[in-house]
């Protein structure tokens, strides 16, 4: 009973903010358009990197573009529906957060519910499709196992940068004045990932790939899907292991959130 | 037409160097301004970092990838030093996130800006030299610093490099602070300014050469961006003279260019303010 009633608070949450946001419509077009901007340029980026150079780090540009086609899709996906957890700086230097927590709704799904930037509709859509063509092109030898595979990879890749997002924006419990810290994991994340891990080196290879990760978003699940071998040796099966990667990466981000929401004191007067 | 109120007839004492301690004072103060902001310049300092490593290692795999060595005709030490010194130079410039002069239009706050013996262009261009002033002390240095640490760099080799660098940040601080403030001033007629401002972030970072340097785009493309839009003078142009790209005649006409550019920016933000403010009499604001 009491789960239908919280279901049906966050249903019509989320109907108020279609609501709101659709009605100034010709605004709302506009911020859809403009709204693929960035992602636009950062998929013509990799093709001017590949005007001037024929291979990156051992890759050519059809395998480069599946792994910028699964990063692209799972980071747009993950902005959609948790980017703007960002937020909560402003809601705990304001004292805003008392609010969210009086509810006897969950405060994460809240949170997000009350500002889901339905403009960002437009850089999934994109971001599926560099996906899709960069797959047909590609020459990708379809199995069944593969197709799953293609279809299950960018949602675990958005789990994973939701992940990245909801811890980004815990640190603010802690360090109010946190800033851009967060960028550098989200945003960093998604052009680490849009390369072949090989295209880094030493340490900040193995930190940003294996030690938080980022190498199971796109290097992993494309190397399985285009059924090419590791240059630096890890075996083919690595590639479908990105959907636990994911499950890790959430558990611990729901550890964090849960953790700074109890470290969570109002600012008080 | 009189009165201090409706126009920006300053200077009661045509003195300039009255007129050079005021610009001072104003500078003094950004700087001070920004030293205040301890914790967020420790998070932006670990963000370029983090992107300098990232971008290094995407344009060395580019330069490796063709073979010669050579990018577009950088060498990997030259593509080195454009990335760390980029990310250095991204808070000088203070590329984006500068949405004071809209905040102050849109709620009015900006007639103040009028009642004070300053022209607002000025004002707001001394405070902002006060703030890229700290932030080539906390913003550039350590980035600078980092790179040759990690990566082979390449060390300036002729001796008028490192001053013509110089002026050549200060030229791209001064042109970045009037397209900031030509955009923001939008918000004298417009009054949501996010459009434009989206529209400044997506530019600014592909015409200044952020994601890649320009030189890697066909040169007609590049010569017609760079010499019909400000931006690629707001990054790529220092930069370009700081790994000596080129021979030292192309060095010098790159910051003729960006001279060029500073004064038609400085020019265009004199003639949007001078209209704004009719506007906003007008309006009775």
């Amino acid at each position: 009973m009491a789960e239908a009633g919280a279901g049906r608070a966050y249903l019509a949450l989320l109907r108020g903010q279609v609501r709101a946001q659709a009605s100034y419509r010709v605004s709302f077009v506009v911020d859809l358009v403009s709204n693929v901007g960035a992602t636009v340029f950062d998929v013509l980026s990799v093709l001017v990197l590949f005007r001037v150079t024929r291979d990156l780090a051992g890759f050519g540009l059809a395998e480069a573009m599946v792994m910028v086609g699964l990063s692209t899709a799972a980071f747009a996906t993950a902005d959609l529906a948790v980017g703007n957890i960002e937020r909560v700086k402003h809601y705990v230097r304001t004292g805003l957060f008392d609010t969210i927590l009086v509810r006897p709704l969950g405060s994460l799904p809240q949170l997000l519910l009350m500002d889901l930037p339905l403009r960002k509709v437009s850089r999934v859509l994109f971001g599926v499709a560099v996906l899709v063509a960069a797959l047909a092109v590609a020459d990708v030898d379809w199995t069944p196992g593969r197709v799953a595979l293609a279809v299950v990879a960018p949602l675990a890749g958005a789990v994973f940068f939701g992940s990245i997002f909801v811890i980004g924006a815990s640190v603010a419990f802690w360090w109010i004045e946190s800033g851009e810290i967060a960028n550098a994991f989200t945003y960093g994340g998604r052009d680490f990932t849009s390369y072949p891990v090989t295209v880094y080196g030493g340490w900040f290879r193995r930190l940003f790939a294996y030690g938080l990760g980022f190498a199971f978003v796109a290097y992993h699940p494309a190397l399985a899907l285009l059924g090419r071998a590791d240059p630096l040796g890890l075996p083919a099966w690595v590639g479908w292991a990105a959907p636990g990667v994911a499950v890790v990466a959430a558990t611990v981000a729901a550890v964090v959130w849960r953790t700074g929401v109890r470290h969570y004191r109002s600012t008080g007067s | 037409m009189d009165s201090v109120t409706a126009t920006t007839r300053a200077a009661r004492h045509p003195n300039v160097v009255l007129k050079l301690r005021t610009f001072a004072a104003i500078s003094g103060a950004g700087f001070r301004r920004y030293s205040t902001y301890r914790q967020a310049t420790v998070a932006g300092l670990f963000t370029n970092t983090v992107f300098g490593f990232l971008r290094c290692y995407v344009l060395l795999a580019v330069a490796t990838g063709t073979g010669t060595g050579l990018a577009a005709g950088y060498t990997r030490e030259q593509l080195a030093t454009f990335v760390w010194a980029g990310q250095g130079m991204l808070a000088v410039i203070g590329i984006w996130g500068w949405t004071e002069l809209a905040d102050r239009i849109r709620t009015g706050d900006v007639v103040s800006d009028l009642l004070r013996p300053v022209d607002p262009v000025t004002n707001y261009l001394a405070g902002d030299l006060g703030r890229a002033g700290y932030a080539v002390l906390t913003r550039f240095v350590p980035p600078v610093l980092t790179g040759p640490i990690f990566f082979d760099v390449h060390l300036p080799a002729r001796w008028q490099t490192v001053p013509l660098f110089a002026v050549s940040m200060l030229l791209a601080v001064v042109i970045c602070f009037g397209c900031r403030f030509l955009v923001n001033a939008t918000a004298y007629w417009l009054h949501d300014v996010r459009g434009v401002t989206t529209l400044w972030t997506l530019g600014s970072g592909v015409l200044a050469g952020l994601y890649f340097p320009l030189r890697f785009l066909p040169d007609w493309l590049w010569g017609t961006i760079w010499l019909a839009t400000p931006l690629p003078s707001v990054m790529q142009a220092p930069l370009d003279v700081l790994v000596e790209r080129d021979p030292g005649p192309v060095q010098l006409g790159i910051v003729g260019v960006q001279l060029g550019w500073a004064a038609v920016v400085l020019a265009g933000c004199r003639l949007v303010q001078r209209r704004a403010e009719r506007r906003l009499v007008v309006q009775g604001g």
